[in-house]
């Protein structure tokens, strides 16, 4: 069990900056998912946790205590790397029991933890097998398991279900889930590009871009209240429809054209200070419905309608660069170039100002 | 239509690359195979057949001797020697008394002995005959003169004589005094080496890996005789003769590092780095990665560097004359046969069957290694594992 905190922490390699401050509280026992798209700097930043980098500078700390020069193995940490990293040389015993091994513990003490892991990821008739004998599964449930024997109080994956097929992720996502219930006192951080595994597998997640946090909060809060336009359109899928537009009218009566179309009233806090500047409008594609009457923000002429059974993905054309994506339930009966109007309601609409920072909800 | 052509033409393009394959492959044995039927061949069908005829009956002008007049026995009035020249196989084909005319008679016939002696018959399976009025006289017997056709014969005795009498046996261990440590220092110092050239960061690292690669560019004849000088003057120095064991080992640990460590050292670096990472996680220190982890998985990288190294040194001759003298304890195996070829060159099956012995170890151990030869060499070319 261990809380972590990350001060103002720099890392570049030669004159690249890669993390440009990051500043990060983790509470002990949660599980935190680091997310963002490649080159955004998650996984050194998780490297820097673990110490197999140096950092440049700031602080790491475990539980209060500053770690920057204690080497990995002395930081009570467990790393599952994305390619398993298991050492196909020795049987799935002897990986998992070579970290004590190494430390000299007695025999017993080994068998003991070795089964007792083997047990929880079910590999137990699997011990005597060579890397090289096991699927791709087997494979990473050895790798956790060789993990889970070093007693950790931090446990750190690197994209671990990358390497998996669909199916495969699935089931392995539902295990890791299992198995911070089951270590409920370790500290579990997850590096991931996939926000399906983000919002699934997190307590709270934290998107990275560019070497900086974006934001931080669990995963209904990115989900509803995004803070800026990059947390915004990165989570969900499709991404949320965003477009330029206006700001008419602040505080109660906060009101935004979306370009090209009529104004529509919003429930954002305005500064009055912000009429007359240019914004973002978003709205994601669920929250999108099709209507007939006055209330429709866009109106436009259906370009392709996506047909997936369970829900139709309408691609309208609004007059925008990319056609505004509405997803609705079912399959709905329309046809291309068919014209169409598009609401949704107040409170799902989100207004971001010029830089992409989001107006807080609610009327003031 | 056009496919079934197309079929029939690749079945005969592969026939045709089989049949090329297969001669090289039968020029290329040649000379290894008669060498290997020669050694086997008996001393005196050698002398007289090639190899390609050892499966033929050879026929030979033999001569031999009868048995000694002490043999002789009275038979109706006459005196009679007899006997069997060949010693249970073959068969005469002719004969002569005379040895300006070995095969005046055929076998069968009766000759007359020059100077009324009596006379010979011989059959044609070896049994002789000498039949004389008068007893014969003299010790020993009289010489016959006759071509028998005799069966290939096959025998071990070239290899028995050579390995106890010519001095190979000594020689071979010798070579292998020679060879084992020479193959073995290099791999070690290279392993450590190539670690930390693959996986260790420090300053002028780059440039030290350029400068024992460029090594590899130096003739061996050209840093020789340097090299034994300083050896030499080093050995002084401290107490060491000249002319060792000692002295060889590192000669050639000398010439084989270079590559050594470059081979090593390129299949090292393909290592996945993660492994080394979770290691590293697990609480190992770089020399228990280095022995634990590092060693284990470059097998095949020490193997094949093995097999080069072992040839090289086995089939050495300059630098074991340069750095060994030539006696009896230290004298090697390429030593011994240039040798032989100059007092023996006309045996042929000593010469056959040396080469033979000293064919067989490096042999043996390509075989032994042989797969691990491919796998060395195109390590860290292709992403795997």
């Amino acid at each position: 069990m261990a809380e972590l905190r990350l001060r103002d922490i720099h890392k570049s390699f030669g004159s690249v900056e890669v993390i440009k401050g990051v500043d990060l509280e983790i509470n002990a026992g949660e599980f935190v998912v680091f997310v963002g798209p490649s080159g955004c700097g998650k996984s050194t930043l998780l490297r820097l946790i673990a110490g197999l980098e140096d950092i440049t500078s700031g602080d790491v700390e475990f539980d209060g205590e500053v770690v920057n020069e204690i080497p990995p193995a002395l930081r009570g940490i467990a790393m599952v790397f994305q390619s398993y990293a298991l050492y196909p040389h020795m049987t799935v015993y002897g990986n998992m029991a070579f970290g004590m091994k190494l430390a000299k513990a007695p025999k017993a003490e080994i068998e003991k933890a070795v089964r007792g892991a083997a047990e929880i990821l079910q590999l137990t008739e699997y011990l005597d097998r060579l890397p090289k004998q096991l699927s791709g599964g087997q494979r990473q449930r050895v790798a956790i398991g060789r993990a889970i024997v070093r007693n950790p109080r931090v446990f750190l994956f690197d994209e671990p279900l990358s390497n998996l097929d669909a199916a495969l992720r699935v089931s392995m996502r539902i295990e890791i889930n299992k198995l911070h219930e089951r270590l409920s006192n370790v500290t579990m951080i997850y590096v991931t590009h996939d926000q399906v595994e983000a919002m699934t597998l997190a307590d709270r997640i934290v998107v990275l871009h560019a070497g900086l946090v974006e934001q931080v909060g669990t995963p209904i809060e990115l989900y509803d209240r995004p803070q800026n336009l990059f947390v915004a359109r990165f989570i969900g899928s499709p991404a949320m429809n965003t477009v330029p537009c206006s700001i008419d009218a602040a505080n109660g009566e906060a009101k935004v054209t979306p370009q090209k179309h009529a104004t529509t009233k919003v429930d954002a806090r305005i500064p009055a200070s912000a009429v007359g500047m240019n914004g973002t409008f978003g709205v994601r594609p669920e929250h999108l419905s099709v209507t007939t009457g006055n209330d429709a923000i866009f109106r436009g002429s259906i370009d392709v309608a996506e047909r997936l059974g369970e829900l139709t993905l309408l691609y309208v054309d609004c007059g925008y660069d990319e056609p505004i994506i509405a997803k609705l339930e079912g399959n709905v009966p329309v046809k291309r170039h068919e014209h169409v109007g598009l609401t949704a309601q107040t409170d799902l609409i989100h207004v971001f100002d010029d830089k992409g920072i989001a107006f807080a909800h609610g009327n003031a | 239509m056009a496919a079934a052509r197309r079929r029939k033409r690749r079945r005969w393009g592969r026939i045709a690359q089989h049949i090329s394959v297969l001669v090289i492959v039968a020029i290329w044995l040649a000379p290894t195979v008669g060498i290997l039927v020669s050694s086997f061949r008996d001393k005196d069908q050698l002398a007289v057949s090639g190899w390609w005829t050892a499966l033929t009956t050879s026929e030979q002008n033999l001569i031999g001797r009868a048995a000694p007049p002490s043999d002789q026995v009275e038979e109706a009035g006459k005196y009679v020697v007899s006997g069997n020249v060949l010693d249970g196989s073959g068969y005469v084909t002719a004969f002569g008394t005379r040895i300006l005319n070995p095969t005046q008679y055929a076998a069968g016939e009766t000759a007359e002995l020059p100077g009324g002696a009596g006379t010979l018959s011989i059959d044609s399976d070896g049994s002789y005959r000498l039949v004389s009025n008068d007893p014969f006289e003299g010790s020993s017997g009289r010489r016959i003169y006759y071509t028998a056709a005799l069966p290939p014969a096959f025998t071990l005795e070239n290899y028995e004589k050579v390995l106890t009498s010519e001095g190979i046996g000594q020689s071979f261990i010798n070579s292998l005094t020679v060879t084992i440590p020479s193959t073995v220092i290099p791999i070690l110092i290279a392993a450590y080496a190539a670690y930390a050239l693959a996986w260790m960061k420090f300053p002028g690292r780059a440039l030290l890996l350029a400068v024992i690669v460029g090594l590899l560019v130096v003739p061996l004849q050209m840093s020789l005789i340097p090299l034994l000088r300083l050896y030499n003057g080093v050995g002084a120095f401290f107490g060491v003769p000249a002319k060792t064991y000692l002295g060889i080992w590192l000669a050639h640990t000398g010439f084989g590092l270079p590559l050594a460590i470059y081979l090593l050292r390129n299949y090292i670096a393909g290592l996945p780095n993660e492994i080394m990472e979770s290691a590293r996680v697990d609480g190992a220190t770089d020399f228990e990665i280095f022995i634990r982890i590092v060693l284990p998985l470059s097998v095949p990288a020490l193997a094949s560097f093995a097999i080069f190294q072992f040839l090289w040194v086995w089939n050495d001759l300059l630098v074991a004359i340069v750095f060994l003298g030539n006696n009896e304890q230290q004298l090697v195996l390429t030593g011994r046969l240039r040798e032989l070829l100059g007092s023996r060159g006309g045996d042929w099956e000593i010469l056959t069957a040396s080469a033979f012995v000293s064919i067989v170890i490096p042999l043996a151990v390509f075989f032994a290694l042989q797969r691990y030869l491919v796998r060395g060499l195109l390590a860290g070319s292709v992403k795997g594992g």
